[in-house]
């Protein structure tokens, strides 16, 4: 005869709403472990995706992920020139927040480099690729757009062009792919005014010095366009991505690259450690301690719990001592319980998890190995926690049941 | 159904017990210099005012409440010396002891088939045999109708003759109860009474019974008084008749 179970059907209701608070505790633990992975995984889906040996990034930099970096936009032809480069690339990347339909719209805007990239490794939902160098987008489906849909940046219009799905930065926010021109002319928009405010501050400047003097000519090309004035470079780009060549050790085109003086070059690795050790890892830690406080919670609640539902028993089980029951009839009545609750809160953590996690905001990734460690760190809690009544239990003396 | 030992054989033997609570002026003598013998099939009553060590003693046979001094041997065997236990109190008690109490004391969330059972599985009698048997003694007692109710269900006359099943379920050489018909009105205490002494007549169990209830002596063999934690000499019972 399993008392435990005869325990159980007798208190049914008590149990079942005491698993439903471990489950939902659980459900909490299991779900920062989600929020953690998810982190993880949004954080290297541009690194993955993308699929670079190497990124070139300004000197003494460690990229875009982690800070800052400018780079020249012509680069990229300077890498390609280096033996064992298959490919180079410009990479842009850079959060913006605008109002779109009156809501608030916050996205990572990410440069492809039209022509050669036009989005077609981007896994779509619906749509098509960038088919032309402007005025296009493919925007994750987090963003709330829809195929079809005009989306005003700056002075420009952009039509909605293709769907994703996970497409999400580190950050959270879904990113829009736009070609590397449209994604500065988004980052570095200016209104009319600052443009002609700029322009008569380069005219000022000429004017102050002797060449603005003898070169009138000068003074006519500073309140122009931009674009027209050799000394100014064209607008920076956050890194290039370079691919090597089949068969090419990618730390010796790194080497290579390294040796310039005006660039650092890291590997995917690198990336990947620096997303996951540098800029998600207060985050991580943080989860990690809410973790560990959840869980500790957890514990200490089961053991209240079993310890007042063995405190409950305390008479039957001097009871059961009186007619001779071994101690370890009595552990396995306790022990069997706190298993059972942790079994049965994991099983409602699980399920109540997988139907409410897709509904938060960012994504919860649970993975197999999370589950197992959780089912671990329930049996371990359970048994933890069922240690104050089974000490309670054993120390019940048989002339108990005289009181 | 069962061998039982020779009706002769002593259940219980008890030399020189003494209980002291406390220690210089809180020293308090609960029993003094009890010595009491009791055989298989007999069936005696304890009696005595509150305070008179009655429950004292009980609770020092039943291995639960070990004497300050005095030899306690429980069908021949030595198993307490003073307060030194010679046996494994815990399985002697599963082996050799049975309990019922002024509160039938069953476990609530076992029905009262269960509440046999459980006496059964602990001392290792498979369950289905566990089953049977206690089927067999809920018979016996009168209350096999009532086998699937819980205790809650039960009446208190049923609730205690569920107890003395329990009790009895490991053919024990020793039956002890304590005030078992302070809960019951006379008709059902006397039913219990009565049941105490076809239990000890028909299957060689010593019975012990402490109890104020003075209408049902006469189902009894001897009855011993105690005063002032001494026991005074015991009387036969002229009505009592082995059957």
């Amino acid at each position: 005869m399993n008392l435990a179970a005869q325990d159980i059907r007798h208190n049914v209701g008590r149990f079942a709403l005491t698993a439903v608070g471990i489950g939902l505790l659980l459900m909490i633990v299991l779900g920062m472990s989600g929020i953690y992975r998810g982190m993880i995984d949004d954080a290297l889906v541009v690194v993955d995706r993308i699929g670079a040996d190497l990124w070139v990034v300004q000197r003494s930099t460690r990229g875009p992920f982690a800070e800052v970096s400018r780079v020249p936009a012509n680069l990229e032809h300077r890498l390609r020139a280096v033996p064992g480069v298959a490919s180079a690339r410009t990479f842009v990347s850079h959060n913006v927040q605008r109002e779109h339909e009156g809501r608030a719209l916050r996205m990572n805007v990410h440069g492809l480099a039209w022509p050669e990239d036009n989005g077609a490794w981007v896994t779509l939902t619906a749509g098509r690729p960038l088919a032309q160098s402007h005025y296009e987008l493919i925007a994750d489906v987090s963003l709330g757009l829809n195929l079809g849909e005009k989306l005003v940046l700056g002075k420009d219009t952009y039509t909605v062009v293709g769907i994703t799905k996970g497409m999400v930065a580190s950050g959270g926010d879904g990113i829009a792919f736009f070609t590397t021109q449209d994604a500065q002319a988004v980052q570095f928009d200016l209104s009319g005014e600052a443009i002609r405010l700029e322009r008569a501050a380069r005219v000022q400047r000429a004017v102050g010095q002797d060449i603005g003097r003898v070169q009138p000519l000068l003074l006519e090309r500073g309140g122009g366009l931009s674009s027209g004035i050799p000394a100014l470079a064209r607008p920076m780009v956050s890194a290039i991505t370079v691919r090597v060549t089949e068969g090419t050790d990618p730390a010796a085109v790194a080497a290579t690259i390294a040796a310039w003086p005006d660039v650092s070059v890291h590997t995917r690795d690198d990336q990947v450690q620096l997303l996951v050790y540098g800029m998600i890892d207060k985050a991580r830690r943080q989860i990690g301690l809410f973790r560990v406080l959840l869980v500790i919670i957890s514990t200490i609640i089961m053991a209240l719990i079993l310890y007042t539902l063995t405190l409950d028993k305390i008479h039957d089980i001097a009871m059961l001592k009186l007619m001779g029951a071994r101690n370890s009839m009595i552990v396995g009545l306790i022990l069997q319980q706190a298993l059972l609750l942790g079994g049965l809160g994991f099983g409602i953590a699980w399920n109540l998890g997988g139907w409410i996690f897709p509904k938060f905001p960012r994504r919860v990734l649970i993975t197999p190995e999370d589950l197992w460690g959780l089912a671990a760190v329930v049996v371990l809690i359970s048994v933890l926690s069922s240690a104050l009544g089974i000490w309670k239990a054993l120390r019940v003396e048989p002339n108990k049941v005289l009181s | 159904m069962t061998n039982f030992p020779p009706a002769n054989t002593p259940a219980i033997e008890v030399f020189n017990l003494t209980k002291i609570y406390g220690s210089g002026n809180t020293e308090v003598v609960a029993m003094k210099g009890v010595t009491l013998q009791v055989a298989r099939g007999q069936v005696i009553a304890l009696l005595g005012p509150s305070g008179a060590g009655k429950s004292t003693l009980l609770t020092a046979m039943g291995l639960i409440n070990p004497p300050t001094s005095g030899r306690i041997l429980i069908g021949g065997v030595p198993v307490l010396d003073g307060p030194l236990p010679l046996v494994s109190l815990r399985a002697f008690r599963r082996h050799h002891l049975g309990f019922v109490f002024q509160k039938a004391n069953l476990i609530p969330f076992l029905n009262a088939l269960q509440n046999v059972q459980v006496a059964l599985e602990i001392n290792d009698v498979p369950p289905r045999q566990a089953r049977r048997r206690a089927l067999e003694l809920l018979d016996y007692l009168g209350v096999a109708d009532r086998a699937v109710n819980l205790p809650d269900a039960l009446s208190g006359g049923q609730q205690q003759r569920v107890a003395v099943a329990r009790a009895l379920a490991n053919q024990p050489d020793l039956l002890l109860a304590d005030e078992p018909t302070a809960a019951l009105d006379s008709h059902r205490g006397r039913q219990v009474m009565e049941l105490f002494r076809k239990v000890a007549h028909e299957r060689g169990t010593g019975v012990i019974v402490v109890t104020h209830d003075q209408r049902s002596l006469d189902v009894f063999d001897w009855t011993y008084e105690m005063e002032d934690g001494v026991i005074h000499a015991g009387a036969k019972s002229h009505t009592s008749t082995r059957s």
